[in-house]
């Protein structure tokens, strides 16, 4: 789908941590039905700039704007409200529910919130959206790690967000798996869902991504197409500089 | 069909309950009342602390509001019990608020230490009142009420708790309860205003606490601040609610029976013992069986069918 008015605008987003910087002026805008990539060396401030824009951390300064909706001050229940969905870096389930109700906790009380057997219905289209089909019934703790992810991903796409953050959501994954959810996410992109995506996978970046943003010590050091950024010898020099 | 025979069979069950006074009135109702208050309060607590996992150690600061409040308005501003009966529980429900708001970034054992630490300055600070500006004449609570009329008061109340909990289990804050109980930051990430559902069910159970409390300040006949501010009952909440398991609302229920039996035996035949029986109690729960009778009776059962 291509690309729509913009939809979320991040103002100058600063973040300090005592003496450090972990974002540092951060500015740059994503469009609807846009897939926005994130990348950056390790400790570049990628989940900072997620955690910011989803409410989980405060901003030193700065703005995010959701749809004209000021977010910058807004806590994580209040985002979710307006439609920002995420995943976590370290993936997170709900250990004592069931993979039925793990999905539903995300349409209860999110931007588009259903409750009772809508919420059923509509949780499990989801799970067997993402490939969970024949996982409804297993006790969570049976899940493997990329169902887990999945698991996961359906929560977050549960409140029919605007705005989905995944922060490394492909990290983990053996080689196989990561083509399975290489396709998962492009079929979501099909579907015309706006995306921020953190990710250190190159492939996943070229073959998802509209545009990306290139981060290193908190800095927005490029952004553009994946094959711009990729080619931009301040990039390279990150990559190398960090490795 | 299945649903109606369930409602008459409740029904029936409640009625049998009711009817308990007719047959008894020594020892065994004032056993029964006993177990009526511990229902009541045992449930109320494992609203909130069974899915969220925040062990409170302040039912006693509530249910001592309760009393106190009771006994002070009869004693020394002449109120009738009725009226501070009504007025007891919401003043517990605002206190409750505050500590909740209060404690709203603690986890885990810093939140078990600061109610108990708060409802043991909650007694001290309502005995220095009492002692230094109120009724050096003692409160008395001395109403027409008999002990079965207390007992049905506490069945109302008990089935009040219930009723809000099988509400609460199928509301969307049920739910959202179980999830915050599971992950806070996630809940955070699906919408749930955590801040707010915690301290609005913490307000709800330390408003029962005090009806419960107002409601047998008339067994004690003399109110003693330091004794109704009781620490030993929040203590026995917990360990009645953890051995009949809070993941079903009848589960404390099923601790609360046996225990308060061997209560009963402890506190008549070694008076001096009650103390270790309550440490003991509580290390065998928490190692034997943490989710309780009804966890126990779930697993069992989850083997012999395959
Ligand atoms: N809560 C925090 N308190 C203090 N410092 C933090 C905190 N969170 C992150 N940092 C620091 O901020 C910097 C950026 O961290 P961040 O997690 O955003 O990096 P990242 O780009 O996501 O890295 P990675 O690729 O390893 O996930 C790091 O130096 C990190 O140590
Ligand atoms: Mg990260």
């Amino acid at each position: 789908m291509t690309p729509g008015e913009t939809i979320l605008e991040v103002r100058g987003l600063t973040k300090r941590f005592g003496g450090l910087i972990a974002v540092n002026d951060l500015s740059f805008d994503v469009r609807e039905h846009e897939v926005m990539g994130v990348i950056g060396p390790n400790g570049s401030g990628k989940s900072t700039t997620i955690n910011l824009i989803s409410g989980a951390l405060r901003a030193t300064s700065g703005s995010v704007l959701l749809e004209g909706h000021d977010l910058t001050a807004a806590r994580p229940h209040e985002t979710a409200r307006f439609g920002i969905s995420r995943t976590f870096q370290l993936v997170r389930i709900l250990p004592a529910l069931s993979v039925l109700e793990n999905a539903v906790a995300g349409a209860v009380l999110g931007h588009r919130q259903r409750w009772g057997q809508e919420a059923d219905a509509f949780a499990k289209d989801l799970l067997e959206r993402v490939g969970l089909a024949d996982k409804i019934s297993v006790p969570v703790s049976a899940l493997t790690y990329i169902d887990q992810k999945r698991l996961e991903l359906a929560r977050a796409l549960a409140g029919e967000p605007e705005v989905l953050l995944l922060d490394e959501w492909l990290a983990g994954l053996n080689p196989s798996e990561l083509q399975v959810g290489i396709d998962l996410i492009s079929s979501l992109r099909a579907e015309g869902r706006t995306i921020i995506l953190v990710e250190h996978v190159m492939d996943a970046i070229r073959s998802l991504c509209d545009r990306c943003v290139v981060m290193n010590s908190g800095q927005k050091i490029a952004e553009g197409t994946p094959a711009e950024v990729l080619s931009d010898p301040h990039v390279i020099a990150a990559y190398l500089g960090d490795s | 069909m299945p649903d109606i025979l369930r409602g008459g069979a409740v029904l029936l069950a409640v009625l049998a309950v009711a009817a308990l006074p007719l047959l008894t009135d020594g020892y065994w109702l004032s056993i029964a009342v006993t177990i009526m208050m511990y229902t009541a309060l045992s449930t109320s607590w494992a609203l909130f602390s069974g899915p969220t996992h925040y062990i409170a150690l302040s039912t006693g600061a509530f249910y001592g509001i309760g009393g106190y409040l009771v006994a002070t308005g009869m004693s020394d501003f002449g109120t009738s019990f009725w009226s501070m009966m009504a007025i007891a529980p919401f003043v517990a429900a605002l206190l409750a608020g505050a500590i909740g708001i209060a404690t709203l970034r603690l986890s885990g054992v810093y939140f078990v230490i600061f109610t108990l630490g708060l409802a043991e300055m909650i007694r001290n600070l309502v005995s220095w009142v009492q002692n230094n500006f109120l009724g050096s004449k003692g409160l008395y609570v001395l109403t027409e009420l008999e002990e079965r009329h207390i007992y049905w008061m506490l069945l109302v109340v008990t089935l009040a708790v219930f009723l809000f909990g099988w509400r609460l289990g199928r509301s969307r804050m049920g739910f959202a309860l179980r999830i915050l109980g599971n992950d806070e930051e996630v809940a955070r990430h699906v919408g749930i205003d955590t801040a707010r559902t915690k301290v609005l069910l913490f307000m709800t159970t330390g408003f029962f606490a005090a009806l419960v409390g107002a409601i047998v300040a008339p067994r004690y006949y003399y109110i003693e601040p330091n004794v109704v501010f009781s620490p030993e009952l929040s203590f026995l909440v917990v360990i009645m609610a953890l051995l009949g398991g809070t993941r079903r609302l009848y589960g404390p229920l099923l601790g609360v029976i046996p225990f308060t039996l061997l209560w009963e035996v402890v506190s008549a035949s070694f008076p001096s013992a009650t103390t270790m029986v309550l440490g003991l109690a509580f290390l065998l729960i928490v190692y034997l069986i943490p989710d309780g009778v009804t966890g126990l009776i779930g697993k069992l059962r989850k083997r012999s069918v395959p």
